[in-house]
């Protein structure tokens, strides 16, 4: 393995990342809105809760499984919805950003560079397949962790200030969370990438790359209305479960996708 | 040539399905040697050099470049050689020094030589003062030359140009066909010259194959290809416009000239050989024909293919 060459790559194409607009607006622009904004509009408005909604949380209660039921037995509604809604409502919405960031440098590291038509020179420099799927691939993860674990700080910061006026401690993160972030979150990252890796020899734009491999969302977006309406919960044990599952369907697409990776494909596609 | 060629082919073949791009492909490119691959767009000259530098892989024959075989040694290969691609290639949300710099590293230039290295080069090919500069604002001619600087950083022993003086500037193509010869008689790199420029092929090149839908049409030194195609050579005799009829008179009863022109007093025809033009000349005078001035016409990729199909034309008439 030549890592000076996987270093080059990794540098430029992280640079040229941080040098896009579009791709900076993106990243920043989603993940503060899923996890800054929308937390903080949600906490803001438990804060002033009238109490005439207490019919509403019951609701919610009433879909919760026992389990959870038992954790919030004899709280106050606005404590209730608060918890909830931190802790287990948001968190489909967090893995949907190293998933998101994962997705959108793979495709502009992968097909953008084909676009831009920049593909070539690379491809005759002394880079192996591996060794540049390897820098793409990456970078790409690299890109999506930091962005995670920036939005996990943020996040955590948005919920303990709220949570230090409504529940009056602070209670975040929970061990589901931090199972979540260095479990889960990297194997989503993973399938992103993946995906990107694994369509990049059949599509010749940036876009259709990023529209294709953001089906993915759907599963997380899935995994949302599925606890939304009460048929599961992101348990310690679902989501050390869940990674698990994600790191096998991860590994099985970056199989597929490295072995679709040759120059003689990514030559003829330019 | 001199020693082991830094270049074999044998029967050299690539199809992409239906279309064969090269087609039987047998040459042979000495070191040190500019070698001139000559043919229009799509004639098979950017396949050759995917194939040759390891990029593709051929359909069938066999390829020797500077003694491996680019399939299987292809990174250990690449190290040895620079490629100018027909398209910049260039990021161009980075500056030249940054792109510059991403490539020494890949081609592994040692780390002490990277910046005095880029910075000899960009001093040579006059792009200093706009190097911190995004390289999406260079012009046409301002890329070509970041893109050749790019394929001389790790100072390759084999460099593939491909239509290297194409927008560029007369000046500017000048300079890179200096710095070609340079490259070649000073350096002893080999130059594996793609073009569609059949002046510049015969300036530069010690040798040249002419290659046509993937095809080998024709190889040899840039003089035996000219004595080959050389019949076709056309004459412009700027003549007094008073003595026009006896020119044109004179010119249609001599043998070989053909395709006669004539546009405000310059006479234009085929068959004008350089070794005809003092009998052509004397003709003319001799017939009352003032001339003012006798210019030979360089001939186009057109008339080698023309006088080389020619030759295949009447090699199987006799056959």
């Amino acid at each position: 393995m030549n890592w000076r060459a996987i270093r080059a790559v990794i540098g430029k194409d992280l640079k040229v990342v941080i040098r896009s607009k579009m791709i900076m607006g993106t990243t920043i622009g989603v993940s503060l809105m899923m996890l800054v904004l929308i937390p903080s509009i949600l906490s803001a408005a438990t804060l002033f809760m009238p109490e005439a909604t207490t019919n509403d949380i019951d609701e919610i209660m009433a879909m919760m499984p026992e389990e959870l039921k038992g954790m919030f037995d004899n709280r106050h509604p606005a404590e209730v919805f608060f918890e909830y809604a931190i802790t287990y409502m948001f968190a489909p919405l967090f893995l949907i950003v190293p998933l998101m960031v994962s997705t959108v440098i793979a495709a502009d590291s992968f097909v953008g560079e084909r676009e831009r038509k920049t593909m070539e020179a690379l491809l005759h420099s002394p880079i192996t397949n591996w060794e540049l799927l390897v820098a793409k691939m990456l970078t790409a993860w690299i890109a999506a962790l930091v962005v995670s674990l920036v939005g996990f700080v943020l996040y955590g910061i948005v919920a303990n200030l709220f949570g230090l006026q409504i529940l009056g401690y602070l209670f975040f993160p929970t061990p589901m969370w931090l199972l979540l972030v260095f479990w889960v979150s990297p194997a989503v990252a993973a399938v992103g990438l993946g995906l990107s890796v694994l369509i990049s020899t059949r599509v010749n734009t940036f876009q259709e790359a990023y529209q294709t491999s953001g089906m993915a969302v759907v599963p997380v977006v899935a995994l949302m209305f599925a606890q939304l309406l009460g048929g599961l919960y992101l348990s310690n044990v679902f989501a050390l479960i869940m990674g698990l599952a994600v790191w096998v369907i991860a590994a099985a697409i970056l199989w597929f996708g490295a072995r679709t990776f040759e120059r003689e494909r990514l030559i003829a596609r330019l | 040539m001199n020693g082991t060629p830094a270049i074999i082919t044998r029967s050299l073949t690539r199809r992409f399905g239906e279309l064969t791009a090269v087609d039987n492909l047998a040459i042979e490119v000495g070191q040190g040697e500019i070698f001139g691959f000559l043919g229009h767009n799509g004639a098979g000259k950017t396949t050759t050099i995917r194939l040759l530098n390891g990029v593709l892989e051929p359909s069938g024959g066999s390829i020797q470049v500077l003694g491996l075989d680019p399939m299987h040694q292809g990174p250990q290969l690449r190290r040895r050689t620079g490629v100018l691609t027909e398209n910049p290639s260039l990021d161009e949300r980075m500056t030249a020094r940054e792109n510059l710099t991403f490539y020494a590293n890949l081609y592994d230039v040692p780390v002490d030589r990277v910046k005095p290295r880029i910075e000899e080069l960009l001093e040579t090919f006059e792009l200093q003062e706009r190097a911190d500069e995004k390289v999406g604002g260079y012009s046409k001619g301002m890329k070509q030359r970041l893109a050749l600087v790019r394929s001389l950083i790790h100072e390759p022993e084999l460099i593939f140009l491909d239509e290297p003086t194409s927008g560029l500037d007369p000046i500017a193509s000048k300079g890179v066909r200096d710095l070609i010869r340079h490259m070649s008689q000073e350096e002893g790199r080999t130059i594996f010259l793609c073009t569609h420029n059949l002046v510049e092929a015969q300036r530069l090149c010690t040798r040249v194959a002419v290659l046509e839908h993937g095809k080998l049409l024709a190889i040899g030194t840039p003089g035996e290809l000219g004595e080959r195609f050389g019949h076709r050579q056309r004459l412009e005799v700027e003549i007094d416009p008073a003595t026009r009829a006896l020119a044109l008179e004179k010119l249609n009863q001599m043998e070989g000239i053909y395709e006669i022109a004539e546009e405000n007093g310059v006479v234009s025809f085929g068959g004008g050989a350089h070794a005809r033009v003092p009998e052509i000349v004397a003709s003319l005078v001799a017939a009352g024909v003032r001339i003012h001035r006798v210019t030979p016409q360089e001939p186009s990729l057109e008339d080698v293919y023309f006088a080389l199909h020619g030759e295949q034309t009447e090699m199987e008439a006799v056959r």
